[in-house]
């Protein structure tokens, strides 16, 4: 052949490999509004910038009539591209080649990006579109998951991972996102679960819908496992992008830096939080006003929203917000907002990320329902992110610091570097109605008139314990500040905190209660 | 963020705050305490045997009944020495999950 007819002959491979499962199969793909897996890729990267490789790997199945069967690229697309200029590794599954399905090739295309992501130290991003093992192929196709989820773990706090559901995750294909740091679904397009509707139906007799059972906004809200939700594939890749804007590489970097905004002047500080201590607000308010540019990058938004998280920007470096939510469930820590946070103080400490805690909350949820949930050992997940955490640690109390939620949330005496409160701070084992009944029950039984006494007494703790001064006056906290100042301060304890270097003792590894 | 903006009270230390409910605490299971007189079924599936009737003075650890669930048979046993108070179904019946089977009270 001449040069030019090989190169002829290598465009019609790769164009045949291209048209993944053909028309029908993508027209399918299409009126479920999902778009292919190139497409997918195509949308997220840098225009130009994707590489694919391996697409002429070819299936592994020789059993039952598989041999004679061909796979454009065996249902999955591998690659490399930009986002932003920033470098990322990519898988994307191929739901129109025999449903995505995973045989040992088509895992070994994945494993071999994942190994690449990790070597080069770069972000992975995985999108997952598929019917589950390709059953075809037996334990090979098991022998895949299993390679999986061994890298998944390996490359856990050495590179970012970001799983995509665009499709069905169903069974034990659904630990690969879970393992991984970020998991991002759109509505009536991803599917997770273990066990689908038809089994639970004929075992448990429990009639379910796909979308009930494990649809986007169920994993969003109720399930904790994932963190971004999106109406549409559009909006979810903007998420994919804007996230990556704020992770670093790996774990030896740090995010990159964008140039310094002050916040929008429309928020203002001091007019946010409402002095009675009982009345809610919206503690995002005094997030974004203290980040760069008022912006904050949310996560996890729908699910424990009793506590928020997330990525914003202080003097245009990337910082992690943990903030009680005073809005939703009077901003009490329970079993889902501990392991909310928890993991994502975990997340920060891992890739450098300085971690900044608001405080406003009243202490633990009380019920029968948190105690057996294991509200214990869920609740011990935070003390031990925060405690375990080396990176910068700032906390401002901003009102309510009652208990064993004082301690937990990031206090001095689990190593918090700075610790802040605003003048209205009341830091105290309880607040002034449940400890006046407790240490003045008597005076109040005995009292002609109890409530009045109950009053005289709640005002009479408030006067002296319902503030900052107490824990002051031990050094608790570093300096009681006016509202107004708080980004001042902050963008000042940051810079303190540039160099910070602590070490623990050396371990394997410690034992969280998880 | 919770789409419902209903305001809600949520007690810690016996204040009252003032904020609003996630579906999923609303949707929270209230506790009731077990009634140690019901038998009840712990999973849904299929009365296979009964081996008792109305009235009959039970052993405690005797098969009582059978429930076939997941395919599997189980054997439920009474939980202490007693009497069956009332049988509530029959063979062959397909009962849902913390269906009341069998009441039985306590005998010294």
């Amino acid at each position: 052949m001449s040069l030019r007819r090989n190169i002829l002959d290598l465009r019609k491979r790769k164009d045949e490999v291209r048209k993944g499962g053909g028309d029908e199969a993508i027209g399918k793909q299409a009126a479920m509004g999902k778009l292919t897996a190139r497409e997918r890729i195509l949308a997220i990267v840098d225009e130009g910038s994707f590489h694919e490789y391996d697409m002429f790997v070819e299936h592994a199945g020789t059993d039952f009539d598989m041999g004679g069967k061909v796979l454009a690229g065996d249902g999955v697309v591998i690659g490399t591209g930009t986002i932003y200029e920033s470098p990322v590794c990519l898988f994307a599954q191929d739901f129109t080649v025999a449903g995505g399905s995973l045989g040992l090739s088509h895992a070994r295309k994945i494993t071999k990006i994942m190994d690449h992501a990790l070597k080069m130290r770069v972000p992975l991003i995985g999108i997952n579109d598929s019917g589950g093992a390709r059953i075809q192929e037996g334990v090979n196709s098991l022998a895949g998951y299993g390679e999986i989820f061994f890298r998944n773990t390996l490359s856990s706090g050495v590179i970012p991972q970001i799983s995509v559901i665009l499709g069905p995750c169903a069974g034990g294909a659904v630990y690969s996102p879970a393992l991984t740091d970020f998991v991002f679904v759109v509505e009536n397009i991803s599917k997770m679960f273990i066990t689908g509707p038809a089994v639970i139906k004929s075992v448990l007799g429990e009639d379910i819908s796909m979308e009930a059972l494990g649809g986007a906004r169920v994993h969003a809200e109720i399930t904790g496992n994932a963190h971004f939700f999106a109406l549409s594939e559009k909006e979810c890749f903007e998420q994919i992008k804007t996230l990556i804007t704020y992770i670093p590489w790996n774990n030896t970097q740090k995010a990159k830096t964008f140039p310094v905004k002050e916040p929008k002047s429309k928020y203002k500080i001091q007019n946010i939080v409402p002095a009675d201590a009982r009345l809610p607000y919206d503690i995002r308010e005094i997030i974004k006003s203290i980040t760069d540019g008022s912006e904050f990058f949310e996560i996890m938004e729908l699910f424990a929203a009793n506590i928020v998280i997330g990525f914003g920007r202080m003097n245009g470096e990337t910082i992690g917000f943990v903030a009680n939510q005073p809005k939703v469930l009077a901003g009490v820590l329970d079993c889902d907002s501990s392991d909310k946070a928890a993991r994502f103080i975990r997340y920060c400490n891992a890739f450098n990320i300085p971690i900044i805690t608001l405080e406003d909350m009243p202490g633990y949820l009380p019920g029968v329902d948190q105690e057996h949930a294991g509200v214990i050992r869920h609740g011990a997940k935070i003390l031990y992110a925060y405690s375990e955490a080396t990176v910068p640690k700032i906390t401002v109390i901003i009102r309510k610091a009652y208990g064993g939620g004082y301690i937990a949330m990031n206090s001095r005496h689990l190593r918090a570097d700075f610790v802040f409160a605003w003048p209205m701070a009341e830091i105290a084992v309880m607040g002034p109605e449940g400890a006046a009944n407790i240490v003045f029950r008597k005076e109040i039984a005995e009292a002609e008139d109890p409530d009045a006494m109950r009053q005289q007494k709640i005002q009479e703790y408030k006067d002296k314990f319902a503030n900052p001064y107490v824990a002051a006056a031990k050094g608790y906290i570093d300096e009681v500040i006016e509202p107004q100042e708080t980004r001042k301060i902050l963008l000042h304890a940051l810079r303190i905190s540039a160099s910070k270097d602590v070490q623990g003792p050396s371990k394997k590894h410690g034992l969280p209660p998880f | 963020m919770a789409e419902q903006e209903k305001s809600q009270i949520i007690i810690v230390h016996s204040a009252k705050y003032q904020t609003t409910y996630t579906k999923k605490y609303e949707n929270r299971k209230v506790w009731v305490e077990p009634n140690l007189n019901h038998i009840n079924s712990y999973i849904p599936g299929t009365i296979i045997d009964i081996l008792v009737k109305d009235g009959q003075k039970v052993a405690a650890g005797q098969s009582i009944l059978i429930l076939e669930a997941m395919k599997m048979y189980n054997d439920i046993k009474m939980p202490f020495k007693g009497k069956i108070v009332k049988v509530f179904v029959e063979i062959g019946q397909k009962i849902p999950k913390n269906f009341l089977m069998i009441q039985i009270e306590p005998l010294d």
